[in-house]
């Protein structure tokens, strides 16, 4: 949580200081880089099957992060690099799991879309559009069992919208009042189709509306206001009120996964968003204005390019799984 | 310094493409996320991004090149300021490793999961003193005791608390309990099972009872892809000691989608476990067992045996072993193997048989999966046949399973085909008559064996 006032002139966010905005840059810059790098990895073949990548998302991820604290937990689709490196889990381990390595996450056996980390409280990683929706509300289900304030955050696109497990969800977290962030990232696609073409809801924010669940609609290219909504949902959810669903407006740069064409989209409207909404060069801007100089962003990029960098040679040197491990991890022995 | 621009892989498929167009030249800058070439691979045509800044300095293959490989260099880049001359003396370094070839190796056997050895005197164990209760009863003083043993473990469903359970099953349970651990939902299946599968991923220990097994097909989703996969899509970080329960197969009169059985649905998940208890003692030591077993368990009980009284041992600590049969009746002439309501069939045959001479060994296999094979075999080995009873479908069910474990195993020992006593195939008719023609009956079970023995 950042208390100290804000050394920036912004007027329409809230106070972040400059160690905070350091901090939103470097981990928004790590997912960045780490994201090119998957991808590239991916072109030499050196990962496989499917590939989603966070780039142009970065600062929902990060603004949420930000405010996040030991022991809440996290869950989130398939798109999912982007979410592990914000809950602490090592770049190095999640590039390996990328390379279906034995030094990744779930020791090569879950690749790109299935890791998790029980020691970070990330609950992966999952492949069926939706259903991490229903089992994070498990995880806040859990959390008011055992009697915490731990918050738990639940991502999901506004293509999982359209499922139905998410508003059963809903009616239950509202129910039994579940410290529950549902954030939904809206990118505006859901694999090539748009929200236009796929929710007859034009205002995803409102979708909680029947039940009572108090939203946000935020600017998701913008850290400022993604991590003052988090504040306050946080805040909401820590007092036990119940869930709150934040509505992020978003934008992947990148196809659906690898194998996208992305021709349901025009190349120029990516262009314009990479050009004038970018979120790392909109903080990058505003951090300038503030008076941070711009030998402190050098030093990141040097610093998170290191961090990328022995992560993808960890990712290539580490063995393949041993073939025994076929047949481990099936059941827990008794 | 100057590097390659290898051809890139696109799709999961993809092994080489076709360079269509150059979008950048040589002499051209290019930062990252540029568009510098458009390559048809075996899906689309995809766009081909810079992941680095620079200077393209060549291209090394001309438009429309067919069947370049994957990873084949397409051009050089430079860095900036760097001379154009840099071009030409780069080298490429090696390929990078796609991943080790695996060699050939048959499987020695198919590796079907098996239960963790279970000593035969455990599953044999002589718990004293019994009572008789219903299996209602042995099913709801399985769950009481573990509420009362362990606090992460709750009950959740559909009916389970004010109601006492659509089929009575929780009876007193909210009382003892609270509504804290006795958990009404919404008619949600989808939702209330995702949430806890959830739950039990941080630890808790649900107890999940669908009103009918037919409803869990709302929820089939969170039952195969969330709870069975997780702990080996996590590299062992994350189990799901959860048990999902609830009535399975024919109740009587309730037509097409309320009659059916899911025990080969189940059993055939890598990374659950599947019970299906007949008697009291069954309900009571398998629920338990289930409860306490850090796995995801279907525990497929019977509407028609709810009501029904066995002797059930009296003992607080009673539990029976997960994957461990039970020989219900000795015999030496034919193997029956049954679970659920039909070992109740399978005994009436039995005795059918007895009067004709005939001498049935009947196996209640308590245990779908892992299934107990071991006694399976053995007890082929003995009588050299067998005939599976089962209330379900027959195609893919699992008396198609018992039957190759009785071919694989005890081939030799066999003197009849292995036969299958099934549901017919069709799905359940209301009308009494008809529905009465549907359902396996002792008399089935008599004429396998009669045909067997007669062949």
């Amino acid at each position: 949580m950042d208390e100290t006032p804000s050394a920036s002139g912004r007027s329409n966010g809230p106070a972040l200081s400059p160690e905070t905005m350091k901090r939103a840059y470097r981990d928004m810059l790590l997912v960045r880089r780490f994201e090119e790098k998957a991808g590239q990895l991916y072109g030499m073949g050196l990962i496989g099957g499917f590939c989603h990548l966070y780039i142009g998302q970065e600062a929902v991820v990060v603004g949420i992060g930000l405010n996040m604290k030991q022991g809440d937990k996290s869950i989130t689709s398939y798109r999912d690099h982007g979410q592990m490196l914000v809950a602490g889990m090592t770049p190095r381990g999640v590039m390996a799991e990328l390379t279906g390595r034995s030094g990744g996450y779930s020791r090569g056996k879950g690749g790109s879309m299935h890791m998790f980390s029980r020691e970070k409280e990330f609950y992966g990683g999952h492949g069926i559009v939706g259903a991490q929706v229903a089992l994070g509300t498990g995880l806040a289900f859990a959390n008011k069992y055992r009697g915490t304030d731990e918050v738990s955050i639940v991502y999901f696109g506004e293509g999982a919208s359209a499922q139905g497990q998410v508003y059963e969800s809903f009616n239950l977290a509202a129910l039994h009042k579940l410290p529950c962030i549902y954030v939904i990232e809206n990118n505006r696609y859901g694999m090539g189709t748009s929200i236009e073409r796929a929710s007859a809801s034009k205002d995803l924010s409102r979708n909680g509306e029947p039940w009572g669940i108090a939203s946000r609609k935020v600017d998701g290219m913008d850290i400022f206001a993604v991590h003052e909504a988090a504040q306050e949902a946080m805040e909401y959810c820590r007092a036990g009120k119940g869930p709150f669903l934040l509505e992020m407006e978003t934008y992947r740069y990148r196809g659906h996964s690898m194998s996208d064409p992305a021709k349901y989209r025009q190349r120029s409207e990516v262009e314009e968003m990479r050009r004038t909404r970018d979120p790392i060069e909109t903080l990058k801007a505003e951090m300038l204005r503030s008076g941070i100089e711009e030998s402190v962003f050098k030093d990141i990029e040097t610093d998170v390019k290191a961090i990328v960098a022995d992560a993808t040679e960890f990712a290539q040197t580490s063995p393949e799984p041993d073939h025994s491990e076929l047949w481990t991890d099936i059941l827990v022995e008794a | 310094m100057a590097s390659l621009i290898l051809m890139p892989a696109l799709s999961p498929t993809m092994t080489e493409g076709t360079l269509a167009r150059w979008v950048k030249t040589a002499g051209e800058a290019v930062s990252a996320g540029d568009v510098i070439a458009e390559i048809e691979t075996d899906k689309a045509t995809m766009e081909v991004e810079a992941v680095d800044e620079g200077v393209i300095g060549k291209t090394l293959v001309a438009e429309g090149t067919q069947n370049i490989a994957v990873n084949t260099p397409i051009a050089v880049l430079l860095t900036e300021g760097e001379n154009a001359s840099a071009a030409d003396t780069v080298t490429r370094s090696a390929d990078p490793a796609a991943g080790a070839s695996v060699a050939i190796e048959t499987p020695a056997d198919l590796g079907i999961v098996e239960a963790p050895e279970v000593a035969q005197a455990e599953n044999d164990r002589d718990w004293g003193e019994t009572s008789d209760i219903t299996v209602r009863q042995a099913l709801r003083d399985a769950m009481a005791a573990e509420l009362r043993r362990d606090e992460d473990v709750f009950l959740i469903g559909e009916e389970v608390a004010q109601y006492q359970g659509a089929y009575k099953v929780s009876q007193g349970l909210l009382d003892e309990f609270g509504e804290k651990r006795v958990i009404d939902t919404p008619i949600t299946e989808h939702g209330f099972t995702g949430m806890a599968v959830g739950a039990a991923l941080t630890g808790l220990k649900p107890i999940v009872e669908f009103m009918t097994m037919n409803f869990s097909l709302q929820a089939v989703d969170h039952i195969i892809n969330s709870a069975a996969k997780t702990l080996y899509m996590s590299g062992g970080q994350m189990g799901c000691p959860i048990v999902f329960r609830g009535p399975n197969g024919a109740a009587a009169r309730v037509g097409a989608q309320h009659s059916q059985c899911f025990a080969s649905w189940f059993a055939h998940i890598p990374g659950l476990k599947v019970v299906a208890p007949w008697s009291s003692a069954d309900a009571k030591g398998l629920l338990r067992a289930a409860i306490c077993d850090p796995n995801p368990v279907i525990v497929l009980e019977n509407e028609i045996l709810y009501g029904q009284k066995f002797p059930c041992p009296v003992d607080e600590d009673f539990i029976l072993p997960i994957g461990r049969a039970k020989i219900e009746r000795e015999g030496t002439d034919v193997t029956l193997v049954a679970f659920s309501i039909m070992v109740g069939v399978a005994l009436e045959a039995a005795a059918l048989l007895a009067e004709e001479g005939i001498s049935a060994e009947v196996i209640n296999l308590r245990s779908i999966r892992p299934l107990d094979t071991e006694t399976i075999v053995r007890s082929v080995k003995k009588t050299n046949r067998i005939v599976s009873v089962e209330e379900g479908w027959p195609v893919a069910g699992i008396g198609a399973e018992i039957c190759t474990v009785a071919v694989e195993q005890a081939f030799d020992w066999l003197d009849a085909p292995p036969a299958r006593v099934c549901g017919l195939d069709l799905p359940m008719p209301y009308a009494a008559n008809l529905e009465k023609l549907a359902l396996p009956k002792p008399e089935w079970v008599v004429d396998a064996v009669r045909k067997q023995l007669r062949d």
